[in-house]
């Protein structure tokens, strides 16, 4: 364990070029942010509006919920960068799992 | 900080297992709990067959038969056969891919004391007012309406285990994605390890069902909620749907490792490369994935309409095809092999015809219309011993005997072991083949006694003479144990010859750290190829360099201990002035063992490799 | 000892949540335990959905008697806006700039326990406006069962990086201590990601009908 690997970071990496990279993640951070909140108050305002039957309200906030999640997944939890693929295969089996459970509790449980 | 050679006394071996972290003595505990739990199951089952041996029997009365019969599946399945499964688990699949140890030692040691406390618990019930009688599934209308406080045990004590079960699984994956010797390719990994890895997912994903249907149950229970309390809104299926979509999981969570067991000893044994490794690897992941969508054919008859039962029905026979694949590679890895009939090997022999009429039974028992005719009949109880039993059980039977020289230093004796396998094997064949038989001609499970004259006499008396012979062989089996530890008569590397991975080339048992060196891994059965070389050992892969080793800790048994009693306050609450008291304080000393782990930085120790070298010069001595 | 080693802006590595082998587990092993929690939640929704609107009598409250769009939106800004607070502390962690990174998470626990405040005042309202409680219906146990479990990963969120922070005050950041940050910050997202749902699926749904 101790001789996996030297801990320190490479003292020639330019740090410049570090320092302007998470510079130019953070404004992506900035901008899905901007996209979430916009997504949300979409969502409230599709419930608000007397004129939308539920029969289209439903599923449309369900989808934006899902792609506010890929943004807050892909974005605030980094699963874009490379190293997690594990994560994402085990996260998407949870998914996989999960969306059984629901899909059973709300079509065959009708007592 | 580095324990070697001295000889310890008893005080100072018990706080070092109480305080252990490393992944060989927590699989020493695990075997010990689990095998004490494995006799007490064993125990009710044989009040069970008592009972039943002649009809209108009065050797246990009606309501402590169901207690007996809740308690004999409860433990035989969480207290028994996950923590023997979790024994092999920790003290092989480290060295199978030639790690030091596991990636949590922390966790690996919180996770053994949360099982062993839940199953403590649980047992507790006994004495407390009696235990659980809504069967092991407790189906939530029966388990509501049960007075006393066995079910209050029975939720609170699997909940405690089952987060113990959880935080092992999240350990395994990591430990096997991660901590992999150079070399050791996935595609590399022996099948036990790739079943470790298998089993432990599944053991992610099916765990928080049960983690929440057992909540449901207590706040139903202690808290007033009505989830399962039809007059308040609520619906009983629910808890059905939650404890099968955990519960078949787990059954898949048990016979994936015994699969994996049987490979290695059907290759060892054989001589031979497993027959059809891949196929096999893509065999398990199949059955683990398939595992899940398969529930809901234990609810048939609930009414869930015939588009649900056709879906289930049908992927629950997809089942039978990874299933198929794996019994024609062991048959196949048998064939023109140079067969050592070892008591490992025996169990694994035995194994195929078993299991195979344990799954026809099942595929069976899938065809849903059918399913209607032996639904809760002892057709069923059948069924799931043969798959079980003759799956599960035998695994840790041959498993023990194959890796008890790695775990302990010392071999069972062989002529003791296939006197325990042959009076085992016949005893439970005696025992259950017969039940399919009482279950087509009517005969309910779960009852208590049976009327004389409708044909079910000689059939029940059959099985309970079956069930004395298991009991032997049990017993045959301890006195074997004793014996060998006794005599202690240690043993080399490869104590059967014909060791093919990784674990066999390291001593027996291994020093704490495991490797010296972290061996190099050119394909797989690793130390098969070196000797077919002909070389004495493995590679190196690195050269001899301090080694960062975890410290022990103590907080893991606190920090459990506090639920322990946090579990008495939350069954008592309600009626006793002190429950809620006692809820909080115990809750205290988990956050406060939390706390205290958090705010130490545990960095471990380094054993120096002059160290190293020294140990290896007066070997023996450390065992 | 490597993991107590100091660093400078210079030599602090580029991924400090995964340089050191312990790291790395933690990091696997905590994405993992959010797989696990994902079926969890996901279960408790199933529960929420089977059980939504089950009441004993007429005379008792619905969804769309008790939710309000005011409330939940609130509550939604400061959980969404808390998740943004703790990207910018672990921008700061990877910049190596332990104070802003202190003063961004201090941020997040302030949101977090305005949130927390705020469903404190949203169950009590149930409880004493409308007779929603957990024991009331069949209903109210899986909403305060599901939306309850939310909140209490909240706080347990809160303590943990509280703890975090006073822990590490004095020292500053190192590869011991970066990857508890790190942590700390997937698990406080990941309680955004479950309430993205709660909104949608309990509030907005329920306001539906």
């Amino acid at each position: 364990m101790a001789n996996q690997q030297s801990s320190s970071g490479n003292p020639s990496v330019d740090t410049e070029y570090r320092r302007k990279k998470n510079a130019e993640e953070m404004r992506y951070q900035i901008v899905s942010f901007t996209l979430m909140i916009f997504l949300t108050i979409v969502s409230f305002v599709a419930v608000g509006y007397e004129g939308f039957s539920g029969w289209f309200t439903v599923p449309f906030i369900i989808l934006l919920a899902v792609i506010q999640v890929i943004f807050q997944l892909y974005y605030f939890m980094h699963m874009s960068h490379k190293g997690h693929e594990a994560p994402s295969l085990f996260l998407y089996s949870g998914v996989l799992v999960g969306a059984v459970t629901i899909l059973a509790f709300s079509t065959i449980i009708w007592w | 900080m580095s324990t070697y050679a001295q000889k310890k006394g008893f005080g100072a071996t018990l706080w070092d297992y109480l305080t252990t972290v490393d992944h060989k003595k927590i699989a020493i505990l695990y075997l010990i709990a689990g095998g004490f739990f494995f006799l007490l199951g064993g125990l009710e089952a044989l009040f069970i067959r008592i009972q039943l041996a002649v009809p209108n029997n009065d050797f246990v009365s009606a309501g402590f038969y169901n207690e007996i019969l809740t308690m004999h599946g409860t433990t035989m399945i969480f207290l028994a056969a996950m923590p023997l499964v979790f024994a092999f688990m920790n003290a092989v699949m480290p060295l199978q891919i030639g790690a030091r140890d596991v990636a949590f030692p922390f966790l690996n040691s919180l996770g053994f004391w949360l099982f062993f406390f839940g199953g403590v618990f649980l047992n507790l019930s006994w004495f407390l007012g009696g235990a659980p009688d809504a069967g092991w599934t407790s189906y939530a209308s029966l388990s509501l309406t049960s007075t006393t406080h066995g079910i209050d045990f029975y939720a609170l004590g699997l909940q405690i285990s089952g987060m113990g079960t959880l935080i092992g699984g999240i350990n395994f994956l990591v430990t096997i994605i991660n901590m992999r010797a150079p070399g050791m390719t996935y595609m590399r990994m022996p099948m036990f390890t790739w079943a470790t890895f298998v089993t432990s997912a599944l053991i992610l994903f099916a765990f928080p069902p049960l983690t929440v249907g057992l909540f449901l149950l207590i706040f139903d229970r202690m808290f007033g909620s009505n989830f399962f309390n039809v007059a308040n809104g609520g619906n009983t299926i629910i808890w059905e749907h939650l404890f099968w979509i955990f519960g078949h999981p787990e059954v898949y969570i048990l016979i994936l490792p015994a699969f994996g067991i049987f490979s290695e000893i059907f290759a060892i044994f054989s001589r031979k490369r497993l027959f059809g490794y891949s196929s096999m690897v893509f065999a398990t992941i199949l059955i683990g994935f398939l595992g899940f969508m398969v529930w809901a054919h234990h609810m048939f008859t609930t009414g869930l309409g015939p588009i649900a039962n056709a879906i289930f029905a049908v992927a629950t026979m997809a089942i039978a095809v990874p299933t198929g694949i794996k019994i024609f590679n062991w048959l196949f890895t048998m064939w023109g092999g140079s067969i050592k009939f070892s008591t490992p090997m025996l169990w694994a022999v035995a194994f195929i015809p078993s299991f195979v009429a344990g799954g026809v039974t099942g595929v069976m028992l899938a065809t849903a219309a059918a399913d209607y005719q032996y639904h809760d009949t002892y057709f069923v109880v059948a069924h799931f011993h043969y798959v079980i039993v003759g799956g599960v059980v035998f695994a840790l039977f041959a498993g023990a005997h194959l890796y008890w020289p790695k775990m302990f230093g010392t071999m069972l004796n062989e002529t003791l072991g296939k006197i325990t396998f042959w009076l085992f094997l016949i005893g439970f064949h005696l025992t259950f083949f017969i039940q399919h038989f009482l279950g087509l001609m009517g005969m309910p499970r779960r009852i208590f006694t049976f009327l004389p004259g409708q044909g079910l006499e000689t059939g029940n008396l059959v099985s309970s003479i079956g069930a004395a012979l298991m009991g032997v062989a049990v017993l045959v089996l301890l006195v074997n144990v004793v014996t060998t530890t006794v005599k202690n008569e240690k043993v080399g590397n490869d104590p059967w010859g014909d060791g093919r991975t990784l674990e066999w080339a390291i001593a027996s048992p291994p020093p704490f750290y495991n490797f010296k060196q972290l061996p190099l891994v050119r394909g797989l059965d690793a130390y098969w190829l070196e000797k077919m070389e002909g070389k004495k050992g493995m590679t190196p892969a690195e050269p001899i360099g301090d080694i960062h080793m975890p410290n022990n800790s103590f907080i893991p048994f606190v920090l459990v201990l506090g639920l322990f009693i946090a579990a008495f306050g939350t069954m008592y609450h309600a009626e006793t002035s002190w429950g809620l008291p006692v809820l909080i304080l115990g809750m205290a000393v988990t956050l406060g063992a939390m706390f205290v782990r958090s705010i130490k930085d545990d960095h471990g120790f380094h054993i120096h490799k002059e160290d190293l070298i020294d140990d290896d010069k007066d070997k023996g001595v450390k065992a | 000892m490597q993991a107590e080693e100091r660093f400078t802006y210079e030599t602090w590595p580029a991924e400090p949540e995964k340089a050191t082998l312990e790291a790395k587990n933690k990091f696997l092993g905590f994405w993992f335990f959010l797989g696990g929690e994902t079926v969890l939640f996901a279960t408790l929704f199933a529960t929420y959905l089977a059980l939504k609107d089950k009441v004993p009598s007429a005379d008792h409250a619905l969804a769309k008697d008790l939710f309000e769009i005011p409330l939940a939106f609130a509550a939604t800004m400061l959980l969404l806006t808390s998740s943004l607070t703790s990207v910018y502390a672990m921008y700061h962690m990877k910049n190596f700039q332990f104070k802003k990174m202190q003063l961004w998470l201090g941020l997040t626990v302030a949101l977090g326990a305005a949130f927390l405040g705020l469903e404190i005042y949203e169950f009590n309202h149930y409880v004493h406006q409308f007779g929603h409680t957990f024991t009331s219906s069949a209903f109210g146990s899986a909403f305060y069962t599901l939306v309850g479990f939310h909140g209490g990963h909240v706080a347990f969120g809160l303590l943990w990086i509280t703890t975090l922070m006073i822990r590490n005050s004095k020292r500053g950041l190192n590869l011991y201590n970066a990857p508890k940050f790190y942590v700390a910050s997937l698990y406080w997202h990941f309680i955004d990601v479950v309430w993205v749902f709660i909104f949608t699926v309990v509030y907005l749904m329920g306001m539906v009908g």
